[in-house]
């Protein structure tokens, strides 16, 4: 339909929010835990295929098996790939605006088989590689949140 | 399979802003246009699949307010979330169910309307990445930049997707962005996440498309120029980012085994003679030419170069513009299927290849193609 633009109006939704509270659930939980009290990483092992899962979750979906060995990991691993995001984020969680530049990574842990989620605390892309070796860095006051490691560093 | 066509199908102009409609003005424009093109009218539609994603339209059960829209009044209508491919799959099934002669899927997006980064930020795990802040372009970025160090794939090579693609759009009508660049100038362009370049990324858009499938019978009565549905497959693989390395794409490779034996196909690259893919962000369209089969893996890069995927070329690739020049989420696979279906019946006006036979259309559902879609069209049964 053609309207000249000035008739058209628009309704903003405003601040609305839908808050949710997710579980962790029992392995989640004890992950977090870990993270929160000791500064340590746990993983789930698959009792068919061996793979170590970082976070733990309950099943293996490759073979749709039931997980229930957790196993210690590394607080150590390798950066699978990374980039360095010069774009800004607000977590809808907190409003809190992540300062630009920053370097984001896929880490697998010594001792996991799947990758984490994280930062690295470098923003030149000339001085990361794939395969650098990287470690956690936690945050002194935690909350149980992945957000308990402030970022991983280059070592 | 029984024999399933396409006798209708058409799309929005593609725009940044559609301010002047809301998602159901698009649908219903697209709905029209598909109508009119089969020649039919909404009494001799059998059944009807919506496409549309509750984030993006802001409300839920979001296919409810196209309902008028889509002309599914008293029928049998269901919705797909995720690609339009993959509704249009389901709606393929329904047809092949026996319940019904014909099915109309349609598929809308307004991206004007909300915050992307928000949204796909959304598609994460709530407890382990999201606040982390990865969204559709971090991931992006990350699966490029894995792709691109395991094989060797340059930022220029991924530059040139940029090139012609926008270039390709000039002589698209409907396309949203065509623009004349340079390798320079797409290299010159502000780093967003790298390796990802402005201009590797696709636009904010708005749009909406429909399609009409028929059974043999029903399809012969409609149209002249039916496109047959030859081969269709999907596939998924892990939801985790880094459950499997992101440069694997063996889901797409999964769904392009299925889809090629379906419609009889040994060798693509000499059975094909056209490509639409979800070009996203240009890093994709090697990567995904390389999951089809289309030259070996980490070849993607040199068969760009070679201008072989050149609307003149050997295999041209996005003729159309792609996703890279508008990007309407959802409606963009069923843009792709539509695309094909046009270059198969000779109706693609001025972007028109010739002797286009056999086509292929690719969708993805998730981040960094956690599921794909392909379809083998054809205008011979
Ligand atoms: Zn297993």
């Amino acid at each position: 339909m053609a309207e000249e633009k000035k008739d058209l109006i628009t309704l903003e939704s405003g601040e609305m929010a839908q808050p949710f509270n997710w579980t962790a659930g029992v392995y989640g939980s004890k992950f977090l835990t870990e993270l929160r009290d000791n500064k340590k990483f746990v993983g789930v092992k698959c009792p068919k295929c061996g793979k170590v899962y970082v976070p733990p979750r309950r099943v293996c979906g490759p073979c749709f098996e039931e997980l229930t060995e957790l196993v210690p990991v590394s607080d150590e691993g390798e950066l699978i790939t990374f980039t360095v995001v010069s774009f800004g984020f607000v977590d809808p969680a907190t409003g809190a605006q992540k300062a630009v530049p920053y370097g984001y990574a896929a880490i697998m842990l010594d001792g996991s088989d799947t990758v984490l989620l994280h930062y690295v605390n470098e923003t030149d892309p000339a001085k990361i590689k794939i395969g650098a070796r990287v470690k956690a860095v936690f945050e002194e006051q935690r909350t149980g949140s992945l957000l308990d490691i402030k970022h991983f560093e280059l070592i | 399979m029984e024999a399933v066509a396409i006798v209708g199908a058409a799309m929005t102009r593609i725009e940044r802003e559609r301010k002047a409609d809301g998602y159901a003005d698009l649908v219903y424009e697209a709905t029209r246009a598909a109508l009119d093109d089969a020649g039919m009218s909404i009494d001799q539609i059998d059944n009807v699949v919506t496409v549309s994603n509750d984030f993006f339209d802001g409300r839920t059960i979001s296919s409810m307010a196209i309902m008028d829209a889509c002309g599914s009044y008293d029928k049998n209508v269901t919705t797909v979330e995720g690609d339009g491919t993959f509704g249009a799959f389901f709606g393929l099934m329904r047809v092949l169910s026996g319940s019904y002669g014909t099915t109309l899927v349609c598929a809308h997006h307004k991206g004007s309307e909300s915050q992307m980064p928000l949204i796909t930020n959304a598609m994460f795990d709530p407890i382990y990445a999201r606040m982390l802040g990865i969204e559709a372009i971090t991931s992006s970025a990350l699966q490029a930049r894995a792709y691109m160090t395991k094989y060797g794939i340059s930022e220029e090579q991924c530059a040139l997707v940029s090139v012609k693609n926008h270039g390709n759009a000039f002589k698209n009508p409907v396309a949203q962005l065509p623009l004349e660049l340079t390798v320079e100038k797409v290299m010159s362009s502000p780093y967003i996440a790298d390796p990802i370049k402005l201009l590797d990324c696709c636009p904010i858009s708005d749009g909406a498309s429909a399609i009409i499938l028929a059974t043999e019978e029903r399809a012969k009565k409609i149209t002249d120029k039916p496109v047959w549905a030859k081969g269709v497959a999907h596939c998924s693989t892990a939801y985790h980012l880094g459950d499997h390395e992101l440069h694997d794409v063996s889901a797409l490779e999964e769904a392009a085994k299925k889809a090629y034996s379906m419609a009889g196909i040994k060798d693509p690259a000499k059975e094909i003679d056209l490509v639409e893919l979800y070009d996203a962000f240009t890093y994709m369209e090697p990567l995904w030419l390389e999951g089809l089969g289309f030259c070996e893996q980490g070849g993607g890069g040199k068969l760009t170069e070679s201008g072989k995927t050149a609307a003149a070329g050997e295999l041209p690739v996005n003729v159309s513009g792609g996703c890279l020049s508008g990007n309407p989420v959802l409606a963009a696979g069923l843009n792709r299927m539509i695309e094909c279906a046009l270059q198969i019946r000779g109706d693609a006006g001025e972007h028109q290849v010739d002797g286009v036979k056999t086509a292929l259309a690719h969708g993805i559902n998730g981040p960094c193609g956690q599921s794909h879609c392909v379809w083998v069209l054809g205008g011979e049964k």
